[in-house]
């Protein structure tokens, strides 16, 4: 595939008002550049993640999710990032038995002076989902085959023509 | 509960203004073009009108949005600008001037997110658009919110008596605001008392320090808990529920005058491993220095011929008031205050520098610690401020000082402790004054920045002082050469010479790190606050608000937030304070209605998140059967939101239907920019 028309996932990136936003706003400030493959929404915390904010995204078109939160110990909520991250280990186990590769969705720490760090790990998951391939969830589901989500074990590989490529080595 | 939200409210009227921000958007992003696809392509979507301007933030930006709001009769706002960290309180303000309910506006930040950090031109123009698209979507979902109003008690607790709580404490009861100072040791003065000389004046630390003492003992706006511990925390900013553990002293504070009789009477004589850093002796019954504030004693019951035998009462039988004030019969007692603001003022404990072995403490007799040094030349000290070794009588000819031992090392504590260095200094400079002997300052860089320091340090200098620039290897009493014996040596790479060294000394004293207390992370946990990385309570903003916390009502100052020297501590105090007396007088504060409430019809009492909330904001009611959240203590993190398997919690400003309409609308176009399609619904069943 050429430079010109390699695949450009599309990430959704989910922040805490206080650590990883704020990383991102100083990414901003300090003029570090990263792919505009990630769009961010802002929460209160990492805790207040709702597992289905990741698959509406991934169900709506997105083809990886980034986590972020404040580093652990530095909750502006004192802990709720730890159970952010209880959540984003079920959830992998999740995304798993349905047949999507667990790295398309990731958690990050940021604390609100690492700007860099930010950029960095926004660069490398745009890179790591970019080898993934498209997860073209919605597009199965528009093909008209039963939601992928309720194929039990099955993943959206098998559903449609327009078949994402899913590695062997993804599969559960 | 629904994965996404029913329909777009395209009811709304919603207005749409694109910032250039001068360059610093406009030079990336296609300002002009984004605002006009905003017009047209969001049309559906309840956009009635787009702008682009200049400068949104100025007031002409500002009048704008005001304008439109009045005569287009918009019901929501959405700019497209910088950061909301750094102006949705302006744009959130204009909506108000005009009528519209401020949390009715929705910042999208196109700068820090786009223009400063992407280069391409097009794929920045395509990412505002999606970026605005998903303001726009999320913001037909936003309620008319009012904040929370929280009265303010005019009551402050101040949680430690050394000199950061008392600067803290005498500021407010000057300001006629009652405050309640908890100490956990019998006196107030914290290590400032324990000092002899203050860096880089001189000036003896009782002689500055004992006035503030007494006057906060006298002050008529302070209640002094002194020995007493906070035991719990209640409440929230405004109407804080403290309870209080005074230990038994013994001594009954009513009747008691202080005279002492008692403790020249008390037969048993003990180590003094507080204030004299095990170097002087105190009684049983004792008070921790003569000045102590408050001035009655205490008996310390492990110690005590009466408490372990059951035999004496020397105390109680030459005590010459009556009734008698020693009471052997006192038990601990709990007491409840209710208070609006906290200053936790907890100090630092010395690093135990039996930690670093190599340099002896502990093992060669005249190894000394900081703090053990200070109480040697105190003239009110075991020594009567003679500097002497450890038989009491012989002086050091040669004295070494180690700086940075258990600071700046990747082993114990990798941070600076800020006060060694002068403080070293300040010890070479009164052990070349009290007994003439040869100093050597053994430090890996010297730092004196602040007034008048460098100044001190050229001044010792100029006396003769030795300075070696090394980090110490070992102190050892192993002789390897001829005039060795009977020494201690101090073996250290001087890096400025490049060569090994091994100097004989006669007594050696290590500038311990100043280390956050043991205890510092239990206590951060009962005041609902945060300590870092390295154990020092966290500030809400390291530049711009060092002494508030993340958490309402709580305030930091001095040591417990990090070490720092006498002037920075006195100063933390009385910047809490100020802190403090502008939230008394104001009456109440306004607090972000940022909060999460349970939907009571929907609760089937599971309980799954009643032990997710640290704030302690989740109560379940046994009667009814359901969960309710206090909307005072809850701070709006939304943990329990997501965890209520019923979808029965919800949460102003992050609700479910505003995150997910925010989803669509970020992906509602592709990476170039072209529109993706409606948002696919049919796999809601799927997922709820």
């Amino acid at each position: 595939m050429s430079e010109s028309e390699r695949f450009e996932p599309l990430i959704i990136g989910f922040t805490c008002n206080w650590c990883s936003y704020r990383a991102a706003d100083l990414a901003g400030t300090s003029r570090m550049k990263y792919p505009p493959n990630v769009r961010l929404i802002r929460l209160m915390c990492s805790g207040r993640l709702d597992p289905t904010f990741v698959l509406k995204a991934l169900a709506n078109g997105a083809d990886g999710v980034l986590i972020t939160g404040c580093h652990p110990g530095e909750c502006h909520y004192l802990e709720q990032n730890y159970k952010a991250m209880r959540r984003y280990y079920l959830l992998r186990a999740m995304l798993t038995q349905m047949g999507i590769e667990p790295e398309r969705v990731r958690l990050v720490w940021a604390s609100a002076a690492e700007g860099a760090r930010f950029a960095e790990e926004v660069t490398r998951m745009v890179e790591d989902v970019r080898r993934l391939g498209p997860l073209n969830w919605p597009a199965i589901a528009a093909d008209g085959a039963e939601p992928a989500a309720s194929r039990n074990g099955h993943g959206p590989a098998a559903a449609a023509e327009t078949a994402p490529v899913v590695p062997e080595e993804a599969k559960p | 509960m629904s994965t996404a939200p029913s329909s777009p409210k395209s009811q709304e009227r919603i207005g749409v203004y694109v910032c250039h921000c001068g360059s610093n958007i406009a030079g990336v992003v296609d300002v002009k073009d984004v605002a006009q696809w905003a017009g047209r392509e969001l049309a559906e979507d309840g956009v009635v009108i787009a702008r682009d301007y200049q400068f949104m933030c100025s007031n002409l930006g500002q009048e704008l949005i005001e304008a439109d709001i009045k005569e287009q009769g918009l019901t929501r706002v959405v700019v497209a600008a910088c950061s909301p960290h750094l102006h949705e309180a302006t744009f959130r303000t204009a909506c108000q001037r005009a009528g519209l309910n401020p949390y009715l506006c929705e910042m999208v930040s196109i700068r820090e997110q786009v223009s400063w950090v992407h280069t391409d031109r097009d794929l920045a123009t395509a990412k505002a658009k999606a970026l605005i698209a998903g303001g726009v979507e999320r913001v037909a979902w936003h309620e008319p919110l009012e904040p929370l109003i929280v009265p303010i008690n005019p009551t402050t607790l101040v949680v430690g008596g050394g000199i950061a709580g008392i600067q803290a404490a005498l500021e407010i009861a000057d300001s006629g605001y009652p405050v309640i100072l908890v100490e956990r040791e019998p006196s107030i003065g914290g290590h400032m008392a324990q000092f002899d000389k203050t860096f880089p004046t001189l000036d003896c630390a009782a002689c500055i320090l004992t006035p503030k003492m007494v006057a906060v003992g006298s002050h008529p706006n302070i209640t002094l808990l002194t020995y007493s511990e906070v035991e719990r925390v209640d409440g929230y900013v405004g109407s804080f529920l403290v309870t209080i553990r005074k230990k038994a002293r013994y001594v009954n504070a009513e009747t008691c005058t202080g005279c002492g009789l008692c403790i020249e009477k008390c037969p048993v004589r003990v180590v003094d491993e507080v204030f004299e850093a095990g170097l002087g002796y105190r009684k049983a019954v004792y008070r921790s220095f003569p000045q102590a504030v408050p001035k009655y004693p205490v008996i310390d019951t492990e110690h005590c011929t009466y408490f372990q035998r059951g035999k004496c009462k020397a105390c109680q039988i030459f005590c010459p008031t009556q009734p008698k004030s020693i009471n052997f019969e006192q038990k601990d007692e709990i007491i409840q205050v209710e208070v609006g603001n906290i200053i936790l003022a907890t100090g630092y404990e010395l690093f135990d520098c039996r930690r670093i072995p190599q340099y002896g403490y502990g093992r060669l007799a005249n190894v000394y610690t900081s703090l053990e040094f200070e109480r040697l030349c105190n003239a009110a000290g075991p020594t009567g401020g003679e500097v002497v070794l450890r038989d009491g009588v012989t002086k050091p000819k040669t004295v070494g000082i180690i700086h940075c031992v258990g600071s700046r090392d990747s082993k114990y504590n990798s941070y600076c402790s800020v006060i060694c260095c002068m403080q070293s200094l300040k010890f070479a400079h009164l052990v070349k004054e009290r007994t003439g002997a040869e100093v050597y300052n053994f430090y890996i860089d010297m730092r004196t920045p602040f007034k008048d320091y460098d100044e001190f340090y050229q001044k010792v200098l100029a006396e003769g002082v030795h300075f070696v620039r090394g980090r110490v290897a070992e102190v050892t009493d192993a002789a390897r050469h001829p005039g060795e014996e009977g020494k201690i040596i101090v073996q250290v790479e001087d890096t400025l010479i490049g060569r090994q060294r091994r100097i004989p000394v006669d007594m050696v004293i290590l500038s311990a790190a100043l280390e956050p207390r043991r205890d510092a992370q239990e206590v951060a946990h009962k005041f609902g606050i945060a300590c870092s990385a390295n154990g020092w309570f966290i500030e809400k903003h390291p530049k711009l608000d060092p002494v508030a916390t993340m958490t309402e009502g709580i305030f930091i100052a001095g040591c417990a937030q990090g070490p720092k020297d006498i002037p920075a501590t006195v100063a933390q105090g009385a910047a809490a304070a100020a802190r403090v007396i502008g939230r008394i007088h104001q009456g109440h504060l306004a607090l972000e209605p940022v909060r999460a409430s349970v939907i009571a019809e929907r609760c089937s009492g599971c309980r799954i998140c009643n032990n997710l909330c640290p704030f302690n904001a989740i109560s379940f009611r046994e009667d009814l059967g359901v969960t309710e959240i206090n909307p005072a203590l809850c701070q709006g993190c939304g943990t329990c939101v997501a965890a209520c398997p019923a979808g029965a919690i919800t949460g102003t400003q992050f609700s479910n239907e505003q995150v997910f309409a925010q989803i669509e609308g970020l992906l509602m176009l592709d990476f170039s920019g072209a529109p993706r399609g409606a948002a696919v619904r049919m796999l809601e069943p799927a997922l709820s």
